[in-house]
């Protein structure tokens, strides 16, 4: 494995896999060491908001400064334990619960209507007025039992999301 | 010539489209009834995003894999050793003595013909461009270059430009040990920068600065100039702009495609059995790769001169680089990626992530139009 796994030793590959709940397998471990070392330029130990934007299939993706602000400055440990929820391995909740960190802004445990209406923006940009956005999003709450001023709990996203189950997968590169 | 006002950070609109190389993010067509859940599952965005902290296809252009060792035994590692001591103390010196004895002969000859023959233009063009392919076989030689040439070497006809894939600078050196060409090259700091002043100024080399949005207009203007001048050096390119790692090519810049005139494509595949050959001008100065190409066994490449290409009818500048990109790409197996080098000093545009979010948001009206 060249450079990497050697400063990397086996007691920081278990801590890590631990850390991990075991969502990832060991090799797979020693491949995100290397790509983590090659994002963080210069061995800080942490890869910086810009060093992430430097990717530029990251940087164009419209939810990228959300998912910035929860993986900015994580050391290594952590960089693995918040990309476990997109393991083969992990569970639906697991996986829930990060769509519902990135809707919940203000980490208070609710989503509000306002939180909605933001993430949609981020997602339809300057191709869909205000007022289309707030249309639709009142309409489909309408029809799923909530009013525009509920807060949505992570139960609730349990519920919305369960069937037919999610695919959010990525693939670790192992040599 | 409009497009070219844009500085040289800004992506162009009309590129052709990465949508076809990147999964999109819309909507599943199959429940034709919009649902509360399909708007709150951002599961596709978030996995693009995710996979491109895991692995882009970007940062993989530019990553040296470093060669799997070895000498990891009893019997090897002394080999290894051996080796080197021949390698830093015997072929180093040797090929050190080659190239200055190059340099003198090139430096002695090429000054008195600089300024002796003032007056004989067509004579005197003719033993520079003879002088500047000598000292480039000395420089192959310092490395011990194993070049091979295939295909018709180039010929000296006005209204035609060759572009060819970049993995350092020592392509410019390897093709014009075979033909004097006229190339166009960022300037660079110290002794490079003197020769290019100096020597490759002669050859009617073309200048600019990356850095400056200015300078894309006065560039295209001097490359119409040389082009269309009979009796100037056959112009190099190289469209992709930055050095690439020699397994895949990123996207080629039109400025070589829209100057009206034929293209022939240059193809070049270095070996890495002895030697990486990849320049990362970020890792190392010049010099230090010089220094590590001279230390190695050899440099073994290949070399393909392809067949001239014209713009088609009907086909865009941009279509006409990406086909000769993919011509380039696949004579030298490498594989293509949709991004523009210079995101190696630049943010994309932001152009990109709306057409993500135009293709979400029409799929959401569409949706809401089918109730």
């Amino acid at each position: 494995m060249g450079s990497a796994s050697s400063v990397l030793t086996q007691y920081d590959i278990e801590e890590v896999e631990e850390h991990c709940d075991h969502l990832f397998t060991q090799q797979e471990i020693v491949s995100l060491y290397e790509r983590f070392c090659q994002l963080d330029k210069n061995a800080k130990g942490f890869i910086s908001a810009d060093e992430f934007l430097s990717v530029p299939e990251f940087a164009l993706n419209p939810l990228s400064h959300r998912l910035l602000k929860m993986v900015d400055g994580l050391n290594f440990k952590d960089f693995v334990a918040f990309l476990s929820a997109f393991s083969s391995k992990a569970t639906l909740p697991q996986k829930i619960e990060i769509i519902f960190k990135v809707y919940d802004t203000d980490c208070d445990g609710k989503v509000t209507f306002s939180d909605l209406i933001e993430v949609l923006h981020d997602l339809t940009g300057p191709f869909m007025s205000d007022k289309q956005r707030a249309e639709v999003l009142s309409q489909l709450l309408h029809e799923a039992g909530y009013t525009r001023e509920s807060s949505l709990l992570f139960d609730d996203f349990i519920k919305i999301l369960d069937s037919p189950g999610l695919k959010m997968e990525v693939e670790v590169p192992v040599d | 010539m409009s497009k070219l006002n844009k500085s040289s950070s800004e992506l162009d609109l009309d590129r052709p489209n990465i949508e076809d190389y990147l999964p999109s993010g819309s909507l599943q067509d199959s429940h034709p009834k919009l649902r509360l859940r399909d708007l709150l599952d951002i599961s596709p965005t978030l996995t693009e995003a995710a996979g491109a902290i895991v692995d882009d296809s970007f940062t993989r252009c530019f990553k040296s894999n470093p060669p799997e060792p070895w000498n990891w035994n009893v019997y090897l590692f002394p080999l290894w050793c051996l080796g080197v001591v021949v390698r830093y103390g015997v072929l180093f010196p040797l090929r050190a003595i080659v190239l200055t004895t190059g340099w003198i002969i090139f430096l002695s000859c090429y000054f008195p013909v600089h300024f002796l023959l003032k007056g004989h233009d067509k004579l005197r063009k003719r033993l520079e461009r003879s002088l500047v392919e000598l000292i480039c076989s000395f420089f192959v030689a310092s490395w011990t270059g194993v070049v091979r040439y295939h295909g018709p070497r180039p010929s000296m006809r006005p209204k035609q430009v060759f572009v060819a894939n970049h993995t350092s600078m020592i392509d410019f050196i390897i093709l014009e040990q075979m033909t004097a060409f006229a190339v166009i090259m960022q300037k660079h700091p110290g002794w490079v920068g003197l020769l290019q002043s100096t020597i490759l100024e002669s050859l009617g080399c073309i200048w600019f600065n990356r850095s400056e949005s200015k300078d894309r207009e006065i560039v295209a203007r001097k490359l119409r100039e040389h082009v269309n001048g009979a009796d100037n050096n056959p112009l190099l390119i190289f469209p992709e702009g930055t050095c690439v790692n020699n397994h895949y090519t990123v996207m080629f810049k039109k400025g070589a495609f829209e100057l009206g005139c034929t293209v022939c494509p240059i193809a070049i595949k270095y070996n890495k059995i002895f030697v990486d050959a990849f320049w990362n001008s970020r890792k190392q100065s010049f010099t230090t790769h010089l220094l590590q190409l001279m230390t190695s066994w050899a440099v073994v490449c290949d070399v393909w001169y392809l067949e001239p290409q014209n713009l088609k009818p009907g086909e865009t500048p941009i279509e006409f680089a990406e086909r000769v990109r993919n011509i380039i790409s696949v004579r030298a197996g490498l594989k293509k990626v949709p991004w523009d080098g210079y995101l190696k000093y630049s943010r994309p545009s932001p152009k990109l992530r709306e057409l993500k979010q135009q293709s979400f948001a029409e799929s959401v009206l569409r949706h809401l139009e089918q109730k």
